[in-house]
């Protein structure tokens, strides 16, 4: 009988000696190559961490994988990161040299420290979730094998972060990241009246659309949905199975821009949409991945140092950033839900 | 018959960052369940669709959450795939692991599971990720009996997360792999068995950098900071002078213009109560400038993801609690009680609290769980005169200043 309400494991217990004998009396870090940081406490002892990008979704193979090399460098101790990076944990500095030669002699792909692209925090796309508009291991794979040279170098403006939802429930960071992709749907529900009247909780149903779109249907004991007020953000399906709503043909990737959570500088904020919709070209997305080199590329060209995307956009001005992308601008842009007004210019202050 | 070859993922072999794919292979060696999702997933890329059957309830005794059903739409066609259900796991503070833990949790999956993991998922728990039912139970009895715990899902606390803190890091404010191992320990109830309108999360990072991204992820987010002023060591400052332009990538990038560099002195001055600890200076100068002595954190409200009412940043409603300590922690427990009880009360069914706190407005919310007002609560004050006065507090006579009736 499985013990109730025990918590977590213990994290004391899984703490290498060096990080219980330097516990918040860290002095000072340095990062003294791409993927490496070095940390040194008040004693003067120095910890090592190596990072190396993952794919998230990982076999049992690749997790007794990383605790050999860990059991051989690192006495059997490591960590994975807020961004789904493993770090090994290096306390002999004699054996820094030896893990990075053997990392790279393995395939391992060390970096995404400092001003690099480090991975992209993802969701479940088709490969477990039910409610996708797009897939997120085969985007980020894309994406992170065209931007590879990001990863291991540290030669952006500032650190960039990258976050894919595959649809508008957007899990993870794709609201506040400096480039988001998100999966989108661009058709309303098909409503299965049989399924509704079989279990659907109608009032709920109708409560789940945040434009109001869904009203009861006494009469047929189902409901109508009004498409003039649909802009199919698919949470009626994640409410009611009779909701289906994807669309092969027109399911695919708006890419949002600027987010940030850090208050280093200016204050957090929100990704804003630049494009609306990019097709969902399987396995490789090839419009996807152009369409992110091209921004990454622009604000490597034209970014102050230390910038991140958001800050560059919001001091050249949107308007600049959409003529220097040619990227074309649309009323899709334009917000129409709740909090809109405040994203009008209401200025004279604007560029031609 | 299934059609085995994948042409599509295949193509996700190639190329220079890890391949899912490879990792999905791997595990099909070993695990039919994993070959078949395979299958299912080239031909989700081959039609541009998801093929997972909505929605899914499933669980193990004395919990209403911790595990995700799901089932394949072709059950004939993908037998060993038609229950692929995913167990979460409370993860370690700061995702700290030996080995030995490691693969205690390799050897537990590979038994019942597809071999398949996240690590992690965006909330912080491990995933295992695709079990048939009938092993739900004993998966759970037996990563029970070496020392795991299920994390959250539904209408519950979720897992709370961390950032590497005080573990590895010089500008933590505070414990936050304490805190969150404390905490999470403190709310067990709540995390296990779904009793509120809706989701909601609680993240602690340990400066205002954020690493946990905490501001825009959970709906309280705990930032650590100080409340006295930056800790400076000039002799440090004149080194960094050597090798870089203080003035340009420090001082000018001060969103308060409060950091003054002399390049005759070379010193590094700063007026202390115009600082904002936005942490831009200590970023670049972390050898140089440290964060003051009394340390504490700030606790927000209300982050979200879009759904239903536009994503929402958490906000400010305590500037500084003291984190330090055990008695610490306690206070921010009571605090979190009268938050969840307000919300429990007042929240519509999946409404997350700062959707709640929207639609009745921040003094109901203060009100409600008995915080005094402040102004680093807002940006700026309101700019309409549409204020609800407390009538009780007003007199009501209905009479003029003569005693005449109105």
């Amino acid at each position: 009988m499985a013990i109730l309400d025990q918590g977590p494991p213990h994290y004391k217990k899984m703490l290498p000696p060096i990080v219980q004998e330097n516990y918040g009396k860290w002095k000072y870090h340095e990062i003294p190559s791409p993927g490496v940081l070095k940390h040194v406490g008040e004693s003067g002892a120095a910890l090592y961490s190596v990072r190396v990008g993952t794919p998230r979704l990982v076999s049992i193979d690749f997790i007794r994988d990383v605790c050999v090399i860990a059991d051989e460098y690192c006495d059997g101790f490591l960590r994975w990161t807020t961004r789904n990076n493993v770090e090994f944990l290096v306390s002999d500095e004699a054996k820094l040299k030896p893990l990075l030669e053997k990392l790279e002699a393995e395939g391992y792909s060390v970096g995404g420290t400092g001003r690099s692209v480090s991975n992209i925090v993802h969701t479940q796309g088709w490969v477990h979730c039910h409610t996708p508009a797009t897939d997120a291991s085969g985007v980020v794979k894309a994406v992170m094998d065209d931007l590879y040279e990001y990863f291991n170098t540290m030669k952006l403006p500032a650190k960039l972060k990258m976050g894919l939802a595959c649809c508008l429930n957007m899990c993870g960071a794709a609201h506040c990241s400096d480039i988001a992709i998100v999966g989108v749907h661009r058709t309303p529900p098909r409503i299965n009246h049989e399924v509704i009247r079989k279990g659907t909780e109608i009032p709920s149903l109708v409560a789940s659309c945040p434009t109001g779109a869904i009203r009861p249907d006494p009469k047929n004991k189902s409901v109508i949905v009004n498409e003039d007020k649909c802009m199919y953000c698919g949470n009626c399906y994640t409410m009611s199975p009779a909701m289906e709503i994807y669309d092969p043909k027109n399911d695919g990737i708006a890419i949002l821009i600027g987010g940030k959570t850090s208050n280093a500088r200016t204050s957090p904020s929100f990704s804003r949409m630049v494009i609306p919709f990019l097709p969902n070209t399987a396995p490789r997305w090839p419009e996807t991945t152009e369409a992110i080199r091209k921004i990454i590329e622009l604000w490597i060209a034209n970014a102050n140092d230390g910038e991140r995307v958001g800050e560059w956009v919001e001091r050249i001005g949107w308007e600049r950033f959409f003529t220097l992308a040619e990227l074309p601008f649309s009323d899709m842009l334009i917000d129409d839900y709740i909090f809109s007004r405040e994203t009008f210019r209401t200025s004279a202050q604007f560029k031609y | 018959m299934t059609e085995k070859n994948t042409p599509l993922l295949d193509e996700l072999e190639k190329g220079k960052w890890p391949s899912f794919v490879t990792e999905i292979k791997r595990a099909a060696v070993k695990s039919e369940a994993a070959g078949e999702l395979l299958q299912v997933l080239e031909r989700s890329y081959k039609e541009r669709r998801g093929h997972w059957k909505h929605g899914g309830i499933v669980g193990v005794r004395g919990y209403g959450g911790g595990v995700i059903g799901r089932y394949v739409d072709e059950p004939q066609t993908y037998p060993n795939v038609a229950e692929f259900h995913t167990v979460r796991l409370l993860q370690p503070s700061g995702w700290f692991y030996n080995t030995k833990t490691l693969r205690t949790v390799c050897d537990i999956w590979e038994k019942y599971g597809s071999g398949l993991t996240n690590m992690h998922g965006s909330t912080g728990d491990i995933i295992l990720l695709g079990c048939k039912t009938e092993h739900i139970q004993p998966i759970f009895d037996e990563f029970s009996d070496a020392g795991f715990d299920l994390g959250g899902s539904g209408s519950c606390l979720r897992t709370p997360n961390c950032c590497v803190g005080p573990g590895r890091c010089e500008h933590a404010c505070y414990d936050t792999l304490e805190a969150c191992y404390n905490i999470t320990n403190e709310f067990m109830d709540e995390l296990h068995r779904p009793m509120w309108p809706y989701k909601s999360k609680i993240k602690f990072s340990g400066c205002a950098n954020d690493c946990t991204s905490s501001i825009a992820r959970s709906d309280c987010s705990v930032i650590g900071t100080w409340r006295d002023t930056l800790r400076i060591d000039q002799e440090a400052v004149k080194e960094y002078a050597a090798k870089i332009n203080i003035k340009a990538a420090v001082c000018d990038k001060c969103p308060t213009s409060c950091l003054t560099f002399n390049a005759e002195t070379q010193e590094l001055s700063v007026v202390g109560e115009d600082c904002t600890r936005c942490m831009h200076c200590i970023n670049v100068m972390p050898k140089a400038i440290q964060p003051g002595k009394e340390k504490g954190a700030t606790i927000l409200i209300g982050g979200k993801s879009t759904i239903v009412q536009s994503a929402f940043m958490s906000w400010v409603i305590v500037p500084f609690m003291k984190m330090e300590a055990e008695d610490d922690f306690a206070e921010f427990k009571d605090l979190m009680r009268r938050i969840w009880e307000w919300w429990d009360e007042h929240g519509k069914s999946r409404e997350r609290i700062g959707e709640t706190i929207y639609r009745l407005g921040m003094t109901k919310f203060l009100n409600g769980i008995e915080v005094a007002p402040v102004p680093q609560m807002v940006f700026r004050p309101r700019a309409n005169p549409y204020v609800f006065w407390n009538q009780d507090d007003l007199d009501r006579s209905g009479t003029a200043l003569d005693g005449s009736k109105l």
